[in-house]
C-alpha cells in the first residue's frame, strides 16, 4: 500500500463564535458563601458581545476535532530542520503535572519551595556539564529571549570594562533572531558572507575595536561544524571581543564537543529542541543561557544558588542586566528537561547525538544522487539540499506540499537563505531506519513525479484538510479576528 | 534506550549506505582540539519508575496551594482549572506540533489561535491581538518598544509606580541600551497620581504604562489617564496582570487604552512556580502593523474553503532580520490553547460570575480584616481580588506565625514599597472558601499587635 492510499475522517468545525447558543454553559462554580456585593456600576462592563456560550461537550468536540487537523511528532516523522523535533517523552508530561510542581505558587516562601529550587539547581549543573560553561541562568522564556539576555550580558560586560563597542558580526547563515536580537541590544550588525563555514580571514577582515561580539551558530544552519571556531574565538578574544553561540543545534554535540571548552563565552539552550520538551504548537519553550565565569556577575536575576544544604533564589548580583521576564523561568518546561536528562544519563545523551547524526547522514546518502547538495563537507545532525536538480519548474515549496500527501511533515524550507530553495532536513535520533526509508522513498518518488507528472507537485497537497491557502490575500487584507457579519 | 529505535543491524546497514565503518567517522568534521576527551559527568540513565521516584520526592517538598490556605497573588493566581483543559491540551496532535509553518496540516493550531486572538480582543475591547507573548512582564516591555517605534522621536516612557515591580524591572532590562528615559509616576492612595502624571507629561513622552487592576489590586481610572496621555500625544498602555477582572470591569479598550497587554495565567494555566504563563497583546487597528510576534489570519484555499495562516510575517525577524518589530520567534502555543479552552468553557456568563465571585470573596476578606485592631486598609478605592493592608506587626513575623497554622497570608511589600510600612498584599479567589477567609482573619487577629 502506498502512503497516499490512506483515508482519514476529517470533520468540519465552525468557529466557537459560530456554534454559540444563548444561555448554554460549560462551567460549574461553587456557591457564593460570602455576601454578594458588586462595585459601583460605572466601573462595570456590559456583557461581552459575541463571547462563546457552549456546553462542555461542545467545547470538548470542538478542540478534539481541531486537533485532528494537526500533524505532530506523535502523528509521524517531522524533520523540520533547525527545530529538532524529537519525540517528547510522556513521563516528562507526567512529571510537570505532579501537584507539588503544578500547584506551587512562585511567591511561596523559599523553605516551602526547596524541591523546585533543588531541581532548578541540578538542571543548571547538568546543563553546565553538557555545555562546558561555568554558570547557567534558567530565566529566559525561549531561545530568542536567551539570545537577548546573552547579548545584553556581553554589552554590560563591555561597558563595565569601559569599552565603547557597538557592532556585532553575524554570518549570513544565522537565524533571523540573531540580527533582530543584536539590534534590540542597540548593536549595529555587520553581516559576513560564508562559503558553508566561516573562515578566519573573513572574520579578520571585519573585526575591529568597535566590534563587541561575534554571533555564531555551531554547528551552523547547514549542519556543518565551524571547523575554524577555536582560531576564530581566539582572534575575537585577542581583539577584545566576545563570542556568542546560538545553541539551536546543540543536539549535534552532546558528549562530543562542549561550546564552553572551545572559546564560546555565552550560549543559549533551546530546551524544547535538545532536551525533548514539547514544541506545543509554537511554544512555550525555555531558553537558559550558559556563560563563562567573567560574565557571571551580569546574569539576569534571580538565579538558584546553594547555601549549605539549602537552595535559594539569588537576586543580589550587583552588575546584573536585570530580569527578562516575570518570576524565575518556565519552570514547567525545566521539569520536563530535567526528567529527560534523568532518563537519558550522560551516555544516553551522547548516544542521542550519535544517532541524530547517523540519521541525518543516512538521509543525505540516500538522497544525494537525486537532490542537489550544495555543501559537500561532512555534515552533522541535519542536511540541506537545494532545488537545483528539480525538473519542470518544480520548486522546494512544491516538494514540501507533495510530502504532505505522502503523510510526512515537510522539512524547513527556504532557510538558510544562502541555499537557493533550501530543503533543510533534521531527522533527530528518535526516528527508526524504517521511518527514514519511507521518507526517503517518498522524496525520491516526488523527484520522479517532478520529471513525469509535475502537476502532482503543483496541485499538492490534495489530501490535507485544506488545499494550498491564499497567503497573499491574507496579508493584503488582514482578517485577524472573527466579527459578526 | 527506549527513545532510540536503532538496532545494531540498522546501524550497520546505515553506516554501510553512508560509506563509513564507524559512527565516530561521522564526526570527522570536528577538529580534534574541539573534541571532548572525557565522558559527560552526569548520572547514569534511570528507568521511568526510578526517575519518577526522584521527581516525586522533589515535588513533595513544595507547598501545594490545594493543601494550604493560600492568599498569594502578585502576578500569579490560584484559580480552578476544569478537567477539560488538561484533557484537551494533552492531545498530542496539539502539543507535539510546532509553529504552523505548513498551514495545510496545522489548521487545528491555527484556528485555535484565531479564536484566541478574537477572545482577547473581545475581553480587552481592542481591535487586534497577536498569537501571544512569553508572559505579562515581557509583553509589557514589548508594548513600551511598540510605543517608541510608533512614537518616532519621542524618547520618554512614564511608568506608574503601581505597575507590578517585575513588569517595571523587565521594561528596564528591555530598554537598557535603547535611547529612552524611563520615569516613574508615583502612586497616590494606591493609584497612579494624576497630578504628578500631568506634571511629567510633555511632547517627548511616547507612552504611559499603568496596571489595571494595578499591583495593589486597585482599579485605576483609565479613562482619565488615557485622556491625559492623549492630550500630550502619548499612548496609554494598560497592563492587566489579573485578567479575571475583565470578566466584570470595563474593558481597557473601552476606556481609551491604546495598547492592552497582560498575563493570561489566570485562565486555565497551572501556577507551576511562575511559568510558563502567557502574555497577551492587543492594539487598535491603526497599530496593527507595529505589533510584535505572530499573527494568524483568515483566508481561503484553492477551492475557496476557509482556512487560516500565519500572516503579516514581514514584521518578523525571520524576514526583516535586524529591522524586525521584535526578536520574538515563538509564541506560547500550548498556553494559548489552555486560555482558549478555559474561556470557551466559561463563556459569556461564566466569566462574569467567576469574576463576581472573586470580587465578593475579596470584598468580604477586606471588610473583615479592616475591622481588626492592628490592621488597616492601605488605600481607599475599588479593588478586584487583591488589596493591601498595613500591619502593626512586622510582615515577616506575621507570615511566620500564620504559616504554622497552614496559612500563606500574602506577599510582603516591604522590599518594593518600603514607604507603606508593613504592607501586605492579600489575594482572595474563588478557591478560598469562607472558612479559609475566617481562619485567616482570626489568625491575623491572634497576633501580638
Amino acid at each position: 500500500m502506498s502512503r497516499t492510499d490512506s483515508r482519514g475522517l476529517v470533520l468540519d468545525e465552525k468557529l466557537l463564535f459560530e456554534s454559540t447558543s444563548e444561555g448554554r454553559v460549560g462551567y460549574s462554580l461553587p456557591q457564593c458563601d460570602v455576601p454578594e456585593v458588586t462595585p459601583d456600576s460605572k466601573l462595570l462592563r456590559d456583557e461581552i458581545a459575541d463571547f462563546p456560550e457552549l456546553s462542555e461537550v461542545d467545547v470538548v468536540r470542538h478542540y478534539t476535532r481541531l486537533s485532528t487537523w494537526n500533524y505532530g511528532v506523535d502523528s509521524g516523522f517531522y524533520p523540520l530542520g533547525s527545530c529538532t523535533m524529537k519525540y517528547n517523552p510522556k513521563v516528562n508530561e507526567q512529571a510537570a503535572r505532579l501537584p507539588g510542581f503544578a500547584e506551587l505558587h512562585p511567591q511561596a516562601p523559599e523553605h516551602l519551595s526547596q524541591g523546585a529550587l533543588q531541581l532548578m539547581y541540578m538542571l543548571q549543573r547538568d546543563l553546565a556539564e553538557v555545555s562546558g560553561f561555568d554558570a547557567i541562568t534558567l530565566q529566559p522564556a525561549a531561545g530568542a529571549q536567551g539570545e537577548f539576555a546573552g547579548m545584553l550580558m556581553i554589552r554590560a560586560w563591555h561597558e563595565a570594562q569601559g569599552n565603547k563597542r557597538n557592532k556585532v558580526i553575524i554570518p549570513d547563515t544565522a537565524h533571523g533572531t540573531n540580527p533582530a536580537t543584536a539590534s534590540l541590544c542597540g548593536f549595529e550588525v555587520i553581516p559576513v558572507a560564508t562559503d558553508g563555514v566561516l573562515s578566519k580571514t573573513a572574520i579578520e577582515a571585519v573585526m575591529s575595536d568597535e566590534v563587541a561580539a561575534l554571533m555564531v551558530t555551531n554547528p551552523n544552519t547547514l549542519g556543518l561544524f565551524e571547523s575554524d571556531i577555536r582560531e576564530i574565538c581566539d582572534l575575537i578574544h585577542e581583539r577584545g571581543g566576545l563570542v556568542y553561540a546560538d545553541g539551536a543545534n546543540l543536539n549535534a554535540l552532546m558528549g562530543i564537543s562542549r561550546p564552553g571548552d572551545i572559546g564560546i563565552d555565552v550560549m543559549h539552550f533551546n530546551l524544547h529542541k535538545t532536551f525533548s520538551t514539547p514544541h506545543g504548537g509554537g511554544g512555550p519553550g525555555a531558553g537558559p543561557v550558559g556563560v563563562v565565569e567573567k560574565l557571571l556577575p551580569f546574569m539576569p536575576t534571580p538565579i538558584v544558588v546553594k547555601e549549605g544544604d539549602r537552595y535559594k533564589l539569588e537576586y543580589d548580583l550587583k552588575q546584573s542586566i536585570g530580569r527578562v521576564k516575570g518570576f524565575a523561568g518556565h519552570f514547567g518546561i525545566l521539569v520536563r528537561a530535567y526528567s529527560y536528562i534523568l532518563s537519558m544519563g550522560g551516555e544516553g545523551l551522547k548516544r542521542a547525538t550519535e544517532m541524530a547524526v547517523l540519521n541525518a547522514n543516512y538521509i543525505r546518502a540516500r538522497l544525494e544522487g537525486e537532490y542537489d547538495l550544495p555543501h559537500k563537507q561532512r555534515s552533522l545532525h541535519e542536511v540541506v539540499f537545494s532545488e537545483a536538480a528539480l525538473e519542470n519548474d518544480c520548486h522546494t515549496l512544491d516538494v514540501a506540499k507533495r510530502l504532505i500527501d505522502y503523510g510526512f511533515h515537510p522539512p524547513t524550507i527556504y532557510f538558510p537563505l544562502v541555499v537557493r530553495g533550501a530543503l533543510m532536513i533534521e531527522p533527530t535520533e528518535t526516528e527508526s531506519k524504517q521511518n527514514l526509508d519511507e521518507f526517503c522513498d517518498a522524496l525520491l518518488a516526488i523527484a520522479d513525479e517532478a520529471k513525469k507528472q509535475p502537476e502532482l507537485l503543483k496541485q499538492a497537497p490534495v489530501r490535507a484538510k485544506v488545499k494550498r491557502l491564499d497567503e497573499a490575500t491574507a496579508a493584503r487584507k488582514p482578517k485577524l479576528r472573527w466579527v459578526r457579519e | 534506550m527506549r527513545y532510540l529505535p536503532h538496532t545494531e543491524t540498522d546501524i550497520r546497514q546505515m553506516l554501510e549506505t553512508i560509506g563509513v565503518t564507524e559512527i565516530d567517522e561521522l564526526f570527522s568534521g570536528i577538529p580534534e582540539p574541539c573534541r571532548l576527551q572525557a565522558p559527560l559527568d552526569l548520572p547514569p540513565a534511570l528507568s521511568e519508575s526510578e526517575s519518577m521516584t526522584i521527581l516525586r520526592a522533589l515535588a513533595e517538598q513544595n507547598a501545594k496551594v490545594s493543601e494550604w490556605d493560600c492568599f498569594l497573588g502578585g502576578g500569579a493566581y490560584n484559580h480552578f482549572v476544569p478537567a477539560v483543559v488538561d484533557h484537551l491540551v494533552s492531545r498530542s496532535e496539539f502539543y507535539t506540533a510546532y509553529t504552523p509553518y505548513q498551514p495545510e496540516i496545522s489548521q487545528g493550531t491555527l484556528q485555535a489561535i484565531f479564536e484566541f486572538q478574537t477572545m482577547i480582543c473581545q475581553l480587552t475591547g481592542m481591535d487586534v491581538a497577536n498569537a501571544s507573548m512569553y508572559d505579562g512582564a515581557s509583553a509589557c516591555a514589548e508594548a513600551v518598544l511598540l510605543a517608541l517605534r510608533v512614537g518616532r522621536k519621542r524618547n520618554k516612557v512614564l511608568l506608574s509606580e503601581a505597575l507590578p515591580p517585575q513588569y517595571r524591572e523587565t521594561i528596564a532590562t528591555y530598554c537598557r541600551y535603547l535611547e529612552v528615559e524611563l520615569i516613574e509616576v508615583p502612586q497616590q492612595d494606591g493609584v497612579t497620581d494624576q497630578a504628578e502624571l500631568a506634571a511629567l507629561l510633555d511632547d517627548q513622552v511616547a507612552a504611559v504604562a499603568v496596571g489595571y487592576p494595578n499591583y495593589f489590586g486597585q482599579i485605576e481610572d483609565l479613562q482619565a489617564l488615557a485622556a491625559a496621555a492623549h492630550a500630550a500625544g502619548a499612548k496609554l498602555i494598560s497592563a492587566v496582570a489579573e485578567p479575571m477582572a475583565l470578566g466584570m470591569f470595563k474593558a481597557p479598550g473601552e476606556l481609551g487604552a491604546d495598547v492592552v497587554v497582560g498575563e493570561g495565567q489566570s485562565f486555565g494555566i497551572p501556577l507551576s512556580f511562575g511559568g510558563p504563563g502567557i502574555g497577551f497583546f492587543a492594539v487598535k487597528q491603526k497599530d496593527m502593523r507595529a505589533l510584535p510576534g505572530r499573527l494568524v489570519g483568515e483566508t481561503v484555499d484553492l477551492d475557496g474553503k476557509r482556512g487560516f495562516v500565519l500572516t503579516l510575517a514581514t514584521r518578523e525577524q525571520h524576514i526583516r532580520r535586524e529591522k524586525a518589530t521584535s526578536n520574538i520567534c515563538s509564541n506560547q502555543g500550548m498556553c494559548t490553547l489552555m486560555v482558549g479552552i478555559f474561556l470557551a468553557l466559561h463563556g459569556k456568563q461564566g466569566l462574569r460570575k467567576l469574576a463576581e465571585l472573586n470580587y465578593a470573596k475579596a470584598a468580604y476578606a477586606k471588610q473583615q480584616i479592616a475591622a481588626l485592631d492592628g490592621f488597616e486598609l492601605a488605600f481607599d478605592g475599588e479593588t478586584f481580588n487583591e488589596f493591601v493592608v498595613t500591619c502593626k506587626e512586622s510582615v515577616a513575623d506575621l507570615q511566620q506565625r500564620l504559616e504554622k497554622e497552614g496559612i500563606l497570608p500574602g506577599i510582603s511589600l516591604i522590599k518594593d514599597y518600603p514607604e507603606l510600612g508593613n504592607g501586605l498584599l492579600i489575594c482572595v479567589t474563588e478557591q478560598n472558601s469562607r472558612e479559609q477567609i475566617d481562619r485567616l482573619v482570626s489568625a491575623l487577629a491572634g497576633g501580638e499587635a
